[in-house]
């Protein structure tokens, strides 16, 4: 198991966002967590990428706790994060947008940047190199000089997933990849998703309401409601679940 | 690979080299009016360029160039002034023993100024960057107003409000222009790097920085460091100019210049902080033509004394009515280069 959630709570003040919730991610699964809105979800990502305490329980990556790392500690040990809304670096380019991924993997120090070591030339070039071949990889090569905010909304989901992977995570964190997309943009995701997946050895956890795109994806979900697990097993299995649906379209029988 | 050079890196090289003759041909030709004021502008380069780097291009909107200055303007003229003209300066109390004692050549003093400043920043950035945004403005304006008042209190080392005097007049346009370029080649540097991009990042979504790996905290501190080495070796640089100094000077007055300076020529613009510096500090003395008596189509105006602050104002307005984002915006001089190329490919 890569990631192991163990008997998760987290309350915000009187409110319990999520409760008692234990789940196990396989290496190179793909994961669905789903559920009506205001179920939990997007606060279990916050507490997987260590941007929420725990108010009990603990995230397990590799076999290592992760109590107390900040965000960015979470990020270098090999989790990496999209966000519902998509937040690219407004003022920068593409390429410098993936580039940021890689600030903790470049080695040279403040001063061999401010005199131009012949390391600093080495390890940006490095970079800018790794950069372009995982924005090529995307189909995005062509765009690495433009703004990323003049891209098409496809587009900047994809730079977005480049730049997480710019980070070489292990698990990757996808919140809403499909939102806001047409089918065949859904389906072009879709289709990547799975193909980075196998290269780049990941293993990915996704919040997803596309119940389409969650049951061609995923190997496993997770259904959560009201910070409750309800179901856990196939995404087919999870439609056709009583809890399930009573949790989506309500629960007609008990009125 | 061998060594390339790119057409990019002779134009800076061409640049620099165009700066060190303009600074040799006016210090040998010009009045020395005008070598005033282009001491005054280079000054104010250095201190725009840092200022730039922690608050338009790391985004951080910070109100504290003025207490760093002070620090570098007070360690400098205290290791500069003699100890005889310290003997009768001190007229309120009598001056700390060590006081006496402290006496350095130009270039430690001046590097001394920055250090001071900048571990002084770095002792600031711990509780300063716990909030954002507003809230980081008021803190910073907190600092400079109780270096002022520190040094008005303390006059056991600094003379109070009385000041130093008798600083001597080491700078002139070779120091001054020298270390301006110095600022803006180690400036564009960093903004250059990986930590210039993580400042960039931490500007545009903290959040999301941080979620790449940044470590933004660090990101913020390397920003205000910096910014504050070079307000300080500034101030010790305006303190060897003007040759004497007190905590008057260094009011709130003096930041709200320099924010005028890199909003004009664009938050985040190292290019747009030095055409700023230009444009503020020498339109203001180009155009004191304004305050005296003018001909204009037959009639005669008396002297009005304050028309150039009027026009100069005014300017400022249209420019920002048109140029919201100043006038360079977050470009460099060199983006008009590459975004002209990018038809050729």
């Amino acid at each position: 198991m890569i990631l192991k959630i163990d008997n998760v709570t987290k309350n915000f003040g009187g409110v319990t966002a999520i409760k008692e919730t234990s789940f196990s991610v396989a290496p190179k699964e793909i994961f669905g967590l789903i559920g009506p809105n205001g179920a939990g979800k997007t606060t279990m990502f916050n507490i997987i990428t260590g941007n929420y305490e725990p108010s009990s329980g603990q995230v397990i990556f590799r076999g290592e706790p992760m109590d107390g790392l900040k965000p960015h500690q979470i990020v270098r040990k090999g989790i990496a994060r999209t966000f519902q809304n998509i937040r690219l670096f407004s003022s920068m380019s593409v390429l410098d947008n993936v580039l940021i991924g890689f600030d903790f993997q470049a080695r040279y120090g403040f001063l061999e940047s401010i005199v131009r070591f012949p390391r600093f030339i080495k390890e940006e070039k490095r970079i800018k190199v790794r950069s372009m071949e995982i924005l090529d990889y995307f189909g995005m090569a062509s765009f690495a000089h433009e703004k990323a905010v003049d891209l098409s909304y496809g587009q900047q989901r994809k730079v977005e997933i480049a730049r997480a992977l710019a980070t070489n995570p292990e698990l990757l964190l996808l919140d809403e990849p499909a939102a806001g997309m047409n089918p065949s943009e859904t389906e072009e995701l879709g289709v990547i998703i799975k193909k980075a997946r196998n290269d780049f050895d990941l293993t990915v956890l996704l919040i997803e309401h596309d119940m389409k795109f969650v049951n061609q994806m995923c190997d496993k979900v997770l259904v959560l409601d009201y910070g409750k697990t309800i179901f856990e097993g196939k995404p087919h299995e999870a439609i056709q679940d009583p809890e399930v649906i009573a949790a989506y379209l309500g629960d007609f029988h008990n009125d | 690979m061998g060594i390339t050079v790119s057409k990019n890196q002779w134009m800076n090289v061409a640049m620099v080299a165009f700066a060190m003759c303009f600074i040799v041909f006016s210090s040998n030709y010009f009045d020395e009016y005008s070598v005033r004021i282009l001491n005054n502008i280079a000054i104010f380069i250095i201190l725009a360029v840092s200022y730039n780097l922690i608050n338009g291009v790391t985004g951080q909107f910070s109100l504290e160039p003025n207490g760093f200055v002070a620090i570098g303007a007070y360690v400098t003229a205290l290791l500069l002034v003699s100890p005889e003209a310290k003997q009768y300066q001190y007229a309120i109390v009598d001056p700390y023993p060590f006081v006496m004692t402290l006496h350095a050549n130009f270039v430690v003093a001046l590097l001394l100024s920055g250090i001071f400043a900048a571990l002084l920043a770095l002792a600031l950035a711990a509780p300063v960057f716990r909030v954002r945004g507003d809230y980081l403005a008021i803190v910073t304006l907190g600092f400079g107003f109780i270096i002022k008042i520190l040094a008005i209190n303390n006059p056991e080392i600094t003379n109070g409000s009385l000041g130093l005097n008798d600083i001597p007049e080491f700078s002139n346009l070779y120091w001054t222009g020298g270390i301006a370029i110095i600022a803006v080649i180690v400036i564009l540097n960093i903004v250059n790097s990986k930590f210039g991009r993580a400042m960039k990042a931490v500007r545009d979504d903290e959040d999301a920085a941080t979620a790449m790996g940044v470590n933004t905290f660090k990101a913020k501190t390397l920003a205000f460091c910096t910014s504050a080495f070079f307000e300080g070796v500034g101030g010790g640089l305006l303190a060897a100019l003007l040759t004497s100094i007190s905590p008057d000077l260094f009011d709130f007055f003096f930041t709200f210049q320099l924010l005028i300076i890199i909003v004009l020529g664009g938050l985040g613009s190292t290019t747009g902080a030095i055409i700023g510096t230009v444009l503020v500090i020498g339109g203001s003395e180009w155009m004191r033509f304004l305050d005296e008596p003018m001909h204009l189509f037959g009639y005669t105006t008396t002297a009005m004394p304050g028309m150039r602050m009027v026009v100069f104002s005014l300017i400022l307005i249209f420019i920002m009515l048109f140029a919201r984002e100043g006038i360079m915006g977050k470009r460099e001089l060199k983006d008009f280069f590459t975004s002209r190329k990018k038809g050729e490919k």
